[in-house]
């Protein structure tokens, strides 16, 4: 087998740079979930709401989201959006546009069925001690679902994290890219470079989202 | 909206939406089978090969599929294993979707009452006698609707095939907003296509798992 092409890692300071794509793409995820977090609890709250059209409306979204591939939800804002709302979007903004967008909606759904499966009588009691509808939400049904949430959760940032791959595909400079880049430049003399470089990536990866699936599992046994 | 351009380009989407579905379906019928042989090693506990299937199972779950099918594309041929994009495609949403099919295969054969494979060894039937008529036919059953799930899954997955330059959906209207700069007509024709492909999977996903609610095998 000829050489695999890691010396071009260990040339300059390219290790570092797919370091730094790596960590573009993991900023953006995290970005993404801190900001679907807050919005997904309020769209799940109001997913269980008794008005009908605000049902239909949030219930249009979710299915929306869930079943478009997250690379055409990319394209229609990186694409889509800039030429009929005539506004410029970078490539991160837009990435992080679709990944709240995504990430709201499954985080609703999640908080929604965490909610539905609190059974009624909490809700009853604490109604019947005289607490307040935000204080029922704040003090007895929140606690509880949390607990449900976490590890799911968790394997949202790994599924957040494994996506941010695609930003590639609108010109964010993330991982892929940055190993592209410096596959071109060393064409010449290391023809081979693809190989290694790209199982590094696959390596960096999995070294990124194993931990996080872990500790998700780990927590699902404890609180399941 | 320009629909003499949406009628014109009409059959580049169909072509492109025929491309993926093939591909998606090769790829999936590939991780089905191994899913189902990944399942049944789990769920017998067989030596060495168990562990070969964790690891398997963690790395294809903790990788993005666009990463395994660079590494397949343009990183194995350097190694001397060239393979055609279509091939790449396939494979790669095989080995992505193998570990989410024998997750989903292995949580059926568990949920399945031990009390079943007893009695089957109790009436003298052998291990692959009580895989085959006993455990594996509820098995299948109840994990029908996370196998609908997983196909919804990959399928949604199979976007990523046009960065191996596989004509498909995406690449299509990439390559139609560069040519004609018709962005929303091209996006809508996008959209359109994939819900077409998406939709009347998601539907009967959902009218299975309505129904298996009812459906209580023995325990």
């Amino acid at each position: 087998m000829p050489d695999l092409g890691l010396d071009v890692l260990l040339k300059g300071n390219n290790f570092f740079r797919l370091l730094e794509g790596l960590l573009a793409a993991v900023k953006i995820s995290m970005v993404s979930i801190a900001l679907s977090i807050p919005f997904g609890v309020l769209l799940g709250i109001t997913m269980t709401g008794k008005n009908i059209l605000v049902r239909f409306l949030t219930k249009l979204y979710l299915e929306f989201i869930r079943i478009m591939p997250q690379l055409v939800l990319l394209f229609l804002v990186f694409f889509g959006s800039t030429r009929s709302l005539g506004w410029n979007l970078e490539g991160e903004t837009a990435a992080v546009i679709v990944f709240v967008l995504w990430g709201t909606a499954e985080m609703g759904d999640l908080v929604r069925s965490a909610l539905t499966s609190i059974p009624k009588h909490q809700y009853e009691s604490s109604r019947a001690l005289g607490l307040a509808k935000r204080q029922t939400y704040f003090y007895i049904i929140l606690p509880q679902t949390l607990r449900r949430l976490l590890p799911l959760s968790i394997n949202l940032v790994t599924r957040m994290v494994k996506t941010t791959s695609l930003v590639l595909m609108i010109g964010v400079v993330e991982v892929l890219k940055a190993g592209q880049q410096m596959i071109e430049a060393n064409r010449m003399n290391s023809p081979n470079a693809a190989f290694g470089i790209y199982l590094v990536i696959f390596i960096l990866y999995f070294l990124v989202c194993w931990p996080v699936s872990m500790a998700a599992r780990r927590l699902e046994k404890k609180w399941g | 909206m320009d629909f003499a351009y949406m009628k014109n380009v009409l059959p580049l989407y169909e072509k492109a939406a025929v491309l993926t579905l093939r591909i998606g379906l090769e790829g999936i019928i590939f991780a089905t089978f191994a899913g189902i042989v990944c399942a049944v090693i789990l769920y017998e506990k067989v030596p060495v090969l168990r562990q070969l299937v964790m690891v398997y199972i963690e790395i294809s779950r903790n990788t993005p599929l666009l990463v395994q099918l660079f590494f397949i594309y343009y990183g194995l041929p350097k190694a001397g294993i060239v393979l055609s994009a279509e091939i790449c495609g396939a494979a790669g949403l095989a080995f992505l979707g193998g570990s989410y099919m024998a997750e989903a295969f292995r949580s059926g054969l568990e949920n399945v009452a031990p009390l079943q494979r007893e009695s089957a060894y109790s009436l003298g039937m052998g291990k692959l006698q009580t895989m085959r008529y006993v455990v594996g036919p509820q098995a299948v059953a109840t994990s029908i609707p996370a196998f609908l799930a997983n196909v919804i899954f990959l399928l949604k997955e199979t976007s990523v095939f046009s960065a191996i330059s596989l004509m498909d959906l995406m690449f299509t209207a990439k390559d139609l907003i560069g040519l004609y700069y018709k962005t929303t007509e091209s996006l809508l024709l996008l959209v359109i296509f994939y819900l077409f492909i998406l939709l009347p999977v998601s539907l009967t996903g959902a009218a299975v798992e309505r129904r298996m609610k009812y459906a209580g095998s023995g325990s």
